[in-house]
């Protein structure tokens, strides 16, 4: 989730509502069974086929179903990953795309008895929940070799649920970059990024000073939300804290919580520093948030703050460049704290038991699927055995030596960790509470209690 | 589930009159049964296997493993939002009904005696032929924010800016410790008083320069002069650069912009920036404060927030009302061709208005009828969730937030709990049944007459 990939929503939605109200009839009737079990390989050779740095089974005449959140130009960039993988093997590769909702769209597959054979998760909570339920099957000893080989440990861990290990992030994204007009800029006259908080918010007001609205916050889409806040969180709070709030082993209403909402209040909380003011921001989505940005002159924003997908965005959906009029610097320090570094990820695991799920997973951690999926842009792979000259572009570049130069010290977007009805529903849990925040900056108070209750329920149930 | 107990409706009241035929005709018991048996598979399997499941399964937890008793329905009691459903299900089903019960009467009254009556009718009745989904997407569109692209704010906007005028620079403000400190309201007054022979500066921020006029001219130091002078202008340099407070090279002048000498709380006189930004008073301001009127820095109208927190009830039901209010005139029509005209004529001739005929004619005479509309909407109401579904946006999901919709979220949603989801579903059919009863027998006494 979290990618570019969030334009579609209404017709996607329409499809998660067919699908659901199908299996809610399936499943009201009892009779849920699935009966088609196509994708069900028998046997097969395993003859070693293709080049490369990853040996893949024939897989001639399978049919596998691949299930992600991406659209567009992502999921045609994945396609040649699939493409590259039917060359080897032979296998037939079916995308299906999820919409919004990957939880709710892969358990309503599931309990119909239709999963796909991999699937993408977009959150580690998902994944732990998932593991619980028995619904993945763990990785084969062939898909653990190549993540030993290509993964960092703390990658490794991410994709493992009571030590076994079930997914591999072969996708993953740096969260704490902010992009900037650099029209804008220059009419400000802001010659140097800001590196700090302080000077993040005083390059706002120069900004504001200029005539263009300062800061693009995408509200309508609660997860921007949380991501502004863990950015602020880990940086002044420090990692130990970080990683004790993901856990929920802290509560909300922890003193470290209020500081970080009253820093982010010092932005949210002034109207002339948020483009279209608090009311507006509620009702920008994540793209608009960048297209705003990055349209027009003036435009409605000098700056965005999101992970590298936005990227791929600014070249799809608006006329800017990237590298030349749309520019990136790391997400400010705050407070005595070091630069955050944020990530996100995708991870693939395997819903069926089967060869081909096996056998593509193995094949998406090896560093020729990377290789294939870098050289098309908007991706960050964690994989470090991958040659950072992989990456089309310098910007690109840039932000996946970031990642990958943070090696275990970065820290997984912690709404992606918490129970999905937490951290990851749209208009319930964090993502609400946030914006209720966003829409009343001053009351931190409230919020954390919000913010605690609603974590309660989830991290209880 | 609600549809399971819609369904449930036609089908009880189908199986009284069978069972009398039998008695009446002599048909043998087994014959009759096998001729029912089809029937009664599909019921079985469609509606009753689906209730007692949905009822057992509202008894056990998230896993289905574990027998929790009541321990799900107390949840759905203390969840925060599922009450906010039952208190908007409940809001739905009163006002919903009545209101397009009330509107279907009155375009079904008035409808009859125009000429172009079928034409009419024909134009509000045509929702009816668009499904649920699509009328969601359509009104996502109608309650837009922006006033342009959505309709609902065009119309409110459009009304509004008619009768109040907008402001030259929406969103400017002085430097936060410059020489204007704000006084309240959005107006913005000098820190000391303006002294006579001495230009003032009133430097202001915020406003884009590529968005002022064309051939907007560069701010000009305003000669000393008699009475009290001064500049309103743009304290910005493209590029940077610029000294704050002070008028540098290439700053443009902000012209129109109301400038009041006010004194004791009084305006003694008002004046507006000129082209080159320069003002001047009349000799009486000299040792007033300079004011800048809030009218200068109005936001533009922005319209209702119609999907915010507090409107988007309403304004769902309002959707709901544009689909359903021709269902009911249309039936409301149908019951008012079979009023005897003699009545009313009667009445007429008697001396009554036709507010007294409307109101103890006509109505009464169409009791029935209205009843059976507005059971049939509290029924249709009751499980209403794909308009709230699409038209609530995230941000206020929550407020919007139906029973039905919360049985889908509970069972799919982010906590994929179907035991929550099977016990919401239970008090859904509760909810049902007492209107379904009615609904019968209403039914069983007409068919007695």
């Amino acid at each position: 989730m979290r990618t570019s990939s969030r334009r579609t929503r209404g017709t996607r939605r329409t499809v998660i509502a067919v699908v659901a109200t199908a299996a809610l009839a399936l499943t009201a009737a009892g009779c849920g069974g699935g009966d088609d079990d196509k994708g069900t390989p028998d046997g097969g050779g395993s003859s070693s086929g293709g080049s490369g740095s990853v040996s893949l089974p024939d897989l001639k005449g399978q049919k596998l179903e691949v299930a992600a959140v991406w659209t567009g130009p992502e999921q045609k960039n994945f396609q040649k990953v699939l493409d590259e993988f039917t060359q080897r093997t032979g296998a037939e590769v079916g995308f299906v795309p999820t919409g919004d909702n990957v939880s709710t769209f892969l358990g309503t597959k599931i309990e119909g008895g239709q999963p796909p054979d991999v699937a993408f998760l977009p959150q580690v909570g998902v994944l732990r929940q998932f593991a619980q339920k028995g619904w993945l099957k763990p990785l084969s000893s062939d898909v653990q070799a190549q993540l030993d080989k290509n993964f960092s440990t703390g990658w490794k861990d991410l994709g493992a649920y009571e030590g076994k290990q079930y997914g591999v992030y072969a996708k993953a994204a740096n969260k704490s970059l902010v992009w900037y007009n650099t029209a804008a800029f220059e009419n400000a006259g802001i010659s140097e990024p800001p590196g700090t908080w302080e000077d993040f918010l005083q390059t706002a007001e120069t900004l504001f000073e200029s005539g263009t609205p300062p800061v693009s916050v995408g509200g309508a889409d609660g997860w921007t939300l949380t991501d502004w806040f863990e950015n602020v969180y880990l940086s002044q709070a420090g990692p130990e804290k970080y990683d004790q709030l993901a856990a929920h082993k802290i509560k909300w209403t922890d003193p470290s919580v209020k500081d970080a909402l009253t820093t982010l209040a010092q932005l949210f909380g002034k109207k002339d520093l948020i483009a279209g003011g608090q009311s507006g921001a509620l009702k920008t989505d994540f793209p608009k948030s960048v297209t705003q940005t990055f349209t027009g002159n003036p435009p409605k924003a000098a700056m965005v703050y999101e992970g590298d997908f936005v990227g791929a965005f600014i070249g799809d959906n608006t006329k800017a460049k990237v590298g030349e009029d749309a520019k990136v610097f790391p997400f400010p320090a705050v407070g005595s704290g070091k630069a955050p570094v944020v990530s996100g990820g995708d991870v693939g695991v395997a819903l069926k038991d089967t060869k081909g799920a096996q056998a593509l997973l193995t094949f998406l951690a090896s560093t020729d699927a990377a290789k294939v999926w870098a050289s098309s842009g908007g991706f960050v792979s964690p994989n470090k055995s991958l040659d950072l000259s992989a990456y089309p572009n310098e910007v690109s570049r840039s932000i996946a030596e970031g990642l990958v130069a943070a090696g275990d010290d970065f820290r997984f977007d912690m709404s992606d960790q918490a129970p999905a009805a937490f951290g990851g529903t749209a208009g319930k849990g964090e993502w609400k509470d946030l914006q209720d925040f966003l829409r009343n900056p001053s009351d931190v108070a409230g919020a954390q209690a919000k913010l605690e209750a609603d974590a309660a329920k989830a991290y209880a149930g | 589930m609600a549809t399971a107990a819609t369904a449930k409706g036609p089908a009880a009241s189908g199986g009284a009159p069978s069972a009398r035929r039998r008695s009446v005709m002599g048909t043998r018991r087994w014959v009759a049964g096998l001729f029912l048996l089809p029937a009664l598979v599909l019921l079985g399997a469609l509606v009753v296997y689906p209730i007692g499941y949905t009822t057992w399964r509202s008894l056990f937890d998230k896993a289905g493993s574990g027998f929790v008793g009541l321990h799900n329905y107390a949840s759905v009691f203390s969840d925060d939002s599922t009450l906010t459903a039952l208190r908007n299900t409940a809001v739905w089903v009163v006002v919903a009904p009545v209101l397009a019960t009330a509107l279907g009467l009155v375009f079904a009254v008035l409808t009859e005696r125009v000429s172009w009556g079928t034409a009419f009718k024909l134009v509000v009745f045509m929702p009816m032929a668009i499904s649920m989904l699509a009328a969601g997407i359509i009104f996502r569109l109608v309650y837009e924010q922006d006033p342009a692209r959505g309709a609902a704010n065009a119309v409110v906007v459009g009304v509004h800016d008619t009768f109040a005028e907008s402001s030259a620079y929406p969103g400017a403000r002085p430097r936060p410790n410059g020489s204007l400190a704000a006084s309240g309201g959005g107006s913005y007054t000098t820190r000391d008083a303006a002294g006579e022979g001495t230009a003032v500066g009133l430097p202001l921020i915020g406003v884009p320069a590529a968005k002022l006029p064309a051939g907007t001219a560069d701010a000009r130091q305003a000669t000393a002069g008699p009475g009290v002078t001064g500049t309103v202008w743009l304290d910005f340099k493209p590029g940077g650069g610029g000294e704050p407070g002070v008028i540098d090279a290439g700053e443009k002048a902000l012209e129109g912009v109301k400038v009041e000498a006010v004194r004791d709380g009084r305006v003694v006189a008002s004046a507006t920036s000129g082209t080159d930004g320069t003002f001047s008073l009349p000799a009486s301001a000299a040792g007033a404060q300079l004011r800048l009127p809030a009218s200068n820095f109005a936001e533009p109208y922005n319209g209702v927030d119609w999907l915010g927190p507090t409107l988007v009830t309403p304004a769902i039901i309002g959707a709901y009302l544009w689909m359903w209010a021709g269902f009911a005139m249309v039936l409301i029509a149908a019951g008012l061709a079979g009023v005897p005209r003699e009545l009313m004529e009667a009445a007429r001739i008697d001396g009554a208005n036709e507010w007294q005929v409307f109101r103890r004619i006509t109505v009464p005479l169409l009791a029935p009828v209205l009843v059976v509309v507005v059971v049939t909407l509290m029924i249709n109401v009751m499980k209403i969730f794909d308009l709230v579904y699409i038209v609530a946006p995230d941000t206020s999901k929550d407020e919007a937030n139906v029973l039905a919709l919360q049985l889908y979220l509970s069972s799919f949603g982010a906590g994929n709990d179907q035991g929550v989801g099977s016990a919401i579903g239970v008090i859904l059919l509760l909810l049902v049944v007492p209107v379904m009863v009615f609904n019968i027998r209403r039914l069983r006494r007409e068919a007695r007459r």
